[in-house]
């Protein structure tokens, strides 16, 4: 994994492309958090996400891409519109949006922040991987998936199948109280 | 370069003479069914030039947003509903080696990018400010969440059978065979995409006799058009969908590849105007049961059929 570290002056094409999805991302992010309209911070949201699979693509993590828009804009933002719209939707402001714990939230978020790019700094600073187009197509990652992380795979398996039982247990009333 | 530009510009033009097509034949073919003739007069011989007067006519119509509306919103829904389908065509093989891009992971993009679509009806029923609007909204977005995963599990079965996840390196591997081997997960895709287009008789989301028409309630002139034309492209890009994971596509005796994909799309896009002559919608708890209790577990049984016949052949 550890190649000649590259210049980065002048910056290729697909640096300066990772880097603006890399602000549209975040900034889409920010807006989701303090936009005062609440559908549309789900439809920043779906934004976000968008630049976070342009991200992929770039890295030419195709299938994580493809993965990503499938099931969080097709599925996540979808579930949450649904809800937003079937408790309160209101069109334009609303001033109560704004929660009491906005310093700590924002002194957990910066905090986790910090943590987790130190971590990839401190771990990767002199890792570098030649991006070769079709390393991220779906065989590659699937014999990976299926060969050398195989256990991880059937510990998460059998965590999302424990929440999947938990959801059915709390949602069915006829079941309650045995 | 030229060859690209090419490809795109008849994938265009495919997607905006396609619909219209689809279009024409509905009010023909559901005319004749109901004992009428359907348009007459536009252009001449049996009505053909109708679709084009319409959108003539919704070009001139005044363009009304709503005050109370989300402007923004309201105003880009459209595009969001109309463009997904257009991308979508990109990665569709029309015969051997004529794909506009042949990508790796081509089917996963494409359920992916038709997801995107149902958005535009959500949000059209949310920036309307119409309540009507909103239950419309709400009910495409409770059919996206349940039919969603039936259609995912029926194209992924396809997948296991050719062991490639690219749209043409599917019909590569297609043999004839493949078709009452994948029979029930092309039963199940097909109506679970009618679902996601919310055709009749899934058309809970548009029910025009108890919310006038959904989310396009509020919508006039070209936008109400764009909604209209994003349904019958959504026609087209299922039909094209179920006839390359299910009917091989290209492939078939005597005729070109090319013509085989339009006859196979052709037959398939009349099946849709024909289920919606014949059934009555169906009622939201009916629309539920069909998706968690018929055809998810369905979809379930064709992979596992899949992966024991792919174990017993190998």
């Amino acid at each position: 994994m550890n190649f000649a570290s590259p210049a980065f002056w002048p910056p290729t094409t697909q640096e300066i492309v990772f880097l603006l999805l890399g602000v549209i991302a975040v900034g889409s992010a920010v807006l989701v958090v303090t936009t005062r309209q609440l559908v549309h911070a789900a439809l920043w949201l779906v934004v976000s996400f968008g630049a976070l699979a342009g991200g992929y693509l770039v890295l030419t993590a195709e299938f994580v891409a493809w993965v990503q828009i499938l099931i969080y804009v097709g599925a996540i933002v979808v579930l949450l519109l649904f809800g937003i719209m079937l408790t309160r939707a209101p069109i334009g402001r609303s001033a109560d949006l704004d929660s009491g714990n906005q310093i700590a939230a924002l002194v957990v978020g910066v905090a986790t922040a910090g943590v987790l790019v130190s971590v990839l700094v401190a771990g990767f600073r002199h890792a570098y991987m030649p991006l070769t187009p079709g390393a991220g197509a779906a065989k590659p990652l699937g014999s990976s998936i299926f060969r050398t992380w195989v256990l991880p795979f059937e510990a998460l398996s059998v965590l999302l199948l424990a929440a999947l039982i938990g959801a059915i247990v709390l949602s069915r009333t006829d079941i309650r109280g045995r | 370069m030229l060859d690209v530009v090419i490809r795109l510009a008849i994938i265009v033009a495919a997607f905006l003479v396609l619909p219209l097509l689809v279009g024409q034949t509905e009010h023909k073919v559901m005319a004749h069914m109901q004992s009428r003739l359907g348009p007459m007069y536009a252009g001449g011989f049996h009505g053909w030039a109708q679709l084009i007067a319409d959108g003539v006519k919704f070009v001139q119509k005044e363009d009304i947003i709503p005050a109370a509306a989300d402007r923004t919103i309201f105003k880009i829904a459209p595009a969001v509903a109309l463009v997904p389908y257009l991308v979508v065509l990109i990665v569709i093989p029309v015969g051997d080696g004529l794909v506009g891009v042949d990508l790796d992971a081509g089917l996963f993009f494409v359920l992916a990018v038709m997801g995107v679509g149902v958005l535009g009806a959500i949000m059209a029923g949310w920036a309307s400010a119409n309540k009507y609007s909103v239950l419309g909204g709400m009910r495409a977005a409770a059919q996206l969440m349940s039919y969603e995963l039936p259609l995912v599990l029926a194209a992924s079965s396809v997948a296991m059978a050719a062991g490639t996840l690219s749209l043409s390196g599917i019909l590569d591997e297609w043999q004839w065979w493949w078709l009452p081997w994948q029979a029930l997960g092309g039963v199940v895709f097909f109506v679970a995409g009618l679902a996601e287009l919310r055709r009749p008789p899934f058309d809970m989301p548009i029910a025009d006799s108890e919310i006038i028409m959904g989310p396009m309630t509020e919508y006039a002139g070209i936008r109400f058009a764009l909604f209209m034309l994003a349904e019958y492209a959504g026609i087209v890009v299922l039909g094209a969908l179920t006839a390359v994971l299910f009917l091989g596509g290209w492939h078939g005796p005597l005729l070109p590849g090319p013509v085989w994909t339009l006859i196979k799309i052709g037959v398939l896009a009349f099946v849709v105007i024909w289920v919606r002559v014949s059934y009555p919608r169906m009622r939201e708890d009916q629309l539920q049961r069909l998706a968690w209790v018929g055809l998810v577990p369905l979809a379930l049984l064709q992979l596992a059929l899949t992966g024991v016949v792919k174990v017993v052949m190998a």
